[in-house]
């Protein structure tokens, strides 16, 4: 009856119920505390993470949806070091309070593998996740600087 | 006494943060200071530790709730040091996890006299003795707000702690080598003695230098050598909020802990009548459902088993005799108030209102709705009261030792029994300060109904939207008496208000006769202060009446301020800078138009020109917003930047679209689809410009947002000939055919 999870390269079972959202299994259950939550119902995205490379908001993904796809969260994405956006986003100094900057992070991460150099309307359309600080400004030069830096992003 | 000698005479006579309250309103100040639960409450202004290995640790007595003040603060105590800045570091004094056990934890949270030398081998300590220890004793709080990290704990602490420091330091090199003070320098965290070039480590000296008492007048350094101050060096916490490692109050994890889901009464002030808990005893994870007086709470081993549980339930709450109020019979209230004529205005100058008896009048009526913080973590706190009868809490507020003063009391046991863990809130923007911790009242009350088994209790965004403490909803009306040129012989202001009248309503502009005053309307809405408190409705408010008196007057916005701001040459250089950058006076595309508007307040100012744009469909859109600022100096110009585009933003969104409605006694409003905030999609352009002066620093946080909603409506009307004294924006038609105000 457990759940077999596949999370930044590793697998839990887990004994959860099949609707229960992934958000809270990450956090509540395997400590990845790094995906927040801030809405509960999709609309603010500082719960993204990855699933099979696409970006999703995991608080309104039953975990059971997701049991054999390859799901990555902001503690996986810069495992090996620190991937260019994340680079990007010290250089720029974006993060405020930094509370929705996991989800930023991950939500540009997936737009920049599949569309590595997005103009300012295509990023706009892509990322509608909430920040309330206002790092809005830096978050758009943060990406431009990634799109256009050579061999784009890793 | 007014204003600035409050920040002055704080400055000198009543400790660093006590300062930064007396720039709040008197009645909030009161409300604050019955938060110390007993006498002995202490606060100490800062601390700076220098260790053996020369690593410099700078206490920050603020919380991080993502300004950038750890940073600033520690830049201005680094810089008096003239410390290495690689080899600086700032932490938050509670979470000082070396700290933890020690008497100066104890210190810091219950009373610097409990110190002794003793518990600090290797320790400079500061601003311990002399003048700031004494003024730290006045201080109850610990409040990160009104703008107070850097202009009142770095100028007042921070810079005269680093410098005490370095004296000290000084000291010790000299008795080291029987030579006298004057023949040292400092440099790159060493102590140099300039005639033999010999050098020592800061971290080698601390030991010794912890010997001297430090000066309560330490020689401060002249502007022009700052090294650190005035750079934009990166912050401290940012690379932990690139990578999910940074911890929030909300990643408390306790082991055998239970969560809470809570459900709170709709209507403020309503209490629990009945509660079924059958339909939810049974399901998997739930623990205990825990009834208070205006909540129930779910318990369970999981949070989305107690959310889906307390969703479940369908409690009974009675209305506590609210239950017909609604945003409209509030304004009804606020506009029959200013019609009765009974205001008694709270400054006068001049002949006040007796201006109006001549010349020609000029009369508009302005309101701001409701709008809730939401910050983006959900307001939430963990809790542990123990068998023993102590209790533990872990939360993100604005006010650490505030928080646990009100733990303490809200448990009905000894402060000394309760512990309180400060940790960084993911926003706050007022929700985390005193008086405004509903979630600390039902997490205490929670645990207390669960000896021995900690829990963690979590708003929902819903909840946390229905039951914050709102900006408030404000109406004003103002009276203007014109000359034949059209500028203003007399001005008079009424407005409404939830709390104390407030001296936020002054104006900048030159006029003869004056006289305003504020009408108290009581509601059972719950209200509190939202970034940049009053100014936030009283900038729109002024900003807009003094443009709608340009327009009257057939002249030029920019003008007309200039030519009432004669006498102060900052607002005009900074209003200029922001018009000059904008391009003001050049022409635009059709259907475009600019608008500006300047407010001052937590000592900075701040104006903003706004361009949009007005298709005949109506649909705005926000192009560009050029900004400039006076803050005296930017301690850390990108941090400072930062804050202002970020305050823009924040204003952004309230403006076009932030209204918490009322109906039957309850918030409408729930999540953000229905709460809409300004995405990366509608976020203009912005420019910010700094214009330097020899001002006493100025806030950062706080003063960003005020212009925005006039300097928009402003354009508006350039564009349309439709003037908004409403917000939000949103709920006005705009497009071809739009009534003209």
């Amino acid at each position: 009856m457990g759940i077999r999870l596949k999370v930044n390269g590793l697998i839990h079972e887990l004994d959860v119920e099949p609707d229960a959202p992934l958000l809270w299994v990450l956090r509540d259950e395997l400590n990845l505390t790094g995906t927040k939550f801030g809405c509960g119902i999709s609309a603010c995205g500082a719960c993204t993470v990855h699933v099979n490379g696409k970006a999703m908001r995991s608080c309104s993904v039953p975990v059971g949806s997701v049991a054999n796809a390859k799901i990555t969260t902001i503690e996986g994405l810069g495992a090996g070091g620190l991937t260019a956006v994340q680079e990007a986003w010290i250089a720029h100094q974006v993060p405020q309070c930094g509370y929705c900057q996991s989800g930023m992070i991950m939500a540009v991460s997936a737009l920049l593998a599949t569309n590595p150099a997005p103009t300012d309307d295509r990023l706009a359309a892509a990322i509608t996740n909430i920040c309330r600080c206002g790092t809005y400004p830096r978050i758009r030069a943060a990406v431009r600087a990634v799109a256009t830096s050579e061999g784009g992003p890793r | 006494m007014n204003r600035r000698m409050f920040l002055i005479g704080g400055a000198t006579a009543a400790g660093a943060l006590i300062v930064g309250y007396g720039l709040w309103p008197s009645g909030r100040m009161a409300r604050a200071n019955r938060l110390a639960a007993k006498s002995g409450e202490r606060f100490v202004a800062n601390w700076i530790k220098v260790a053996n290995d020369d690593i410099i640790t700078v206490v920050i007595p603020h919380c991080d709730m993502g300004t950038g003040s750890f940073t600033s603060l520690a830049q201005m105590a680094a810089d008096e040091l003239d410390a290495d800045w690689t080899k600086v570091r700032a932490e938050a004094a509670p979470a000082d996890r070396s700290f933890a056990n020690s008497a100066l934890a104890e210190a810091f949270l219950l009373d610097e006299t409990n110190m002794t030398r003793d518990s600090i081998p290797i320790f400079v300590r500061g601003t311990m003795e002399g003048t700031l220890r004494t003024l730290a004793g006045y201080m109850d709080l610990q409040t990160s707000g009104g703008s107070t990290a850097v202009r009142v704990t770095g100028v007042y602490g921070m810079r005269i702690a680093g410098a005490a420091v370095r004296e000290m330091l000084v000291k010790a090199a000299a008795a080291r080598m029987s030579a006298p003070a004057e023949a040292f320098r400092t440099e790159m965290s060493r102590v140099i003695h300039v005639p033999s070039g010999e050098s020592f480590r800061y971290g080698e000296l601390a030991a010794a230098a912890a010997e001297y008492s430090p000066s309560s007048h330490p020689k401060l350094k002249p502007k022009s050598t700052y090294k650190l101050v005035g750079n934009p060096i990166p912050r401290f916490d940012i690379p932990a909020k690139v990578n999910g490692t940074a911890q929030y109050g909300i990643d408390t994890k306790l082991p055998g802990m239970w969560y809470g889901a809570i459900k709170i009464s709709p209507v403020f002030g309503g209490k629990l009548v009945s509660v079924s808990e059958a339909a939810v005893e049974h399901n998997r994870g739930v623990k205990k459902v825990v009834r208070l007086d205006d909540a129930v709470v779910v318990l369970a081993d999981r949070f989305w088993r107690a959310r889906s549980a307390v969703d479940a339930l369908e409690p009974i709450f009675d209305n506590g005799g609210n239950g017909n109020v609604t945003s409209q019979t509030i304004r009804d209230r606020h506009l029959a108030a200013l019609k009765s004529g009974k205001i008694k205005p709270d400054h006068v100058t001049g002949i006040g209102a007796d201006a109006l008896k001549n010349d020609t009048v000029v009369e508009h009526v302005y309101n701001v709705p409701y709008l809730a913080h939401a910050p983006m973590e959900p307001v939430n706190a963990t809790a542990l009261y123990k068998q023993d009868g102590t209790l533990e809490v872990w939360a993100g507020t604005q006010d650490g030792l505030g928080s646990r003063a009100f733990c303490a009391k809200t448990a009905g046991i000894d402060l000394d029994k309760v512990t309180f863990h400060l940790l960084p809130s993911g926003g706050a923007f007022g929700r985390r300060l005193p008086d405004l911790w509903n979630f600390l009242t039902y997490a205490v009350k929670t645990a207390m109904a669960v000896p021995g088994v900690p829990m963690k209790l979590i708003f929902t965004r819903e909840q946390d939207m229905q039951h914050d403490f709102y900006r408030p909803n404000v109406t004003s009306r103002f009276q203007a008496a014109l000359d034949k040129a059209g500028m203003p012989m007399g001005w008079v202001n009424d407005y409404t208000t939830d709390d104390e009248a407030n001296d936020e309503a002054h104006i900048l502009y030159s006029v003869p006769n004056q006289a305003y005053g504020a009408v108290k309307i009581a509601t059972h809405v719950p209200t509190g202060p939202w970034r940049s408190v009053e100014s936030s409705w009283h900038g729109f408010f002024i900003e807009s009446f003094i443009d709608e008196l340009a327009h009257q007057a057939k002249r030029d916005p920019l003008e007309y301020r200039c030519a009432l701001l004669k006498d102060k040459p900052r607002h005009l250089a900074t209003l200029n800078l922001a018009a000059e950058k904008s391009g003001w006076g050049t022409p635009l595309p059709a259907g475009r138009a600019r608008g500006i508007a300047m407010v001052e307040c937590f000592g900075t100012i701040v104006a903003h020109v706004a361009e949009v744009e007005v298709p005949d469909d109506g649909v705005l859109k926000v192009h560009r917003i050029t900004s400039a600022a006076d803050c005296g100096m930017a301690v850390n110009p990108d941090g400072f930047r930062a804050q202002i585009e970020g305050g823009i933003i924040f204003g952004l969104s309230a403006a076009l679209y932030g209204e918490i409605t009322i109906d039957h006694g309850a918030v409408v409003q729930q999540n953000f689809p229905d709460y809409q905030v300004v995405h990366l999609a509608e976020c203009p352009a912005i420019e910010v410009h700094i214009h330097e002066s020899n001002a006493p620093l100025g806030g950062a946080g706080e003063p960003g947002p005020p212009p925005v909603a006039p300097a928009l409506t402003n354009a508006i009307f350039a564009a349309t000939g439709v003037r908004i004294r409403e917000l939000p924006i949103m709920n006005h038609a705009l497009g071809k055919g739009a009534q003209p105000g």
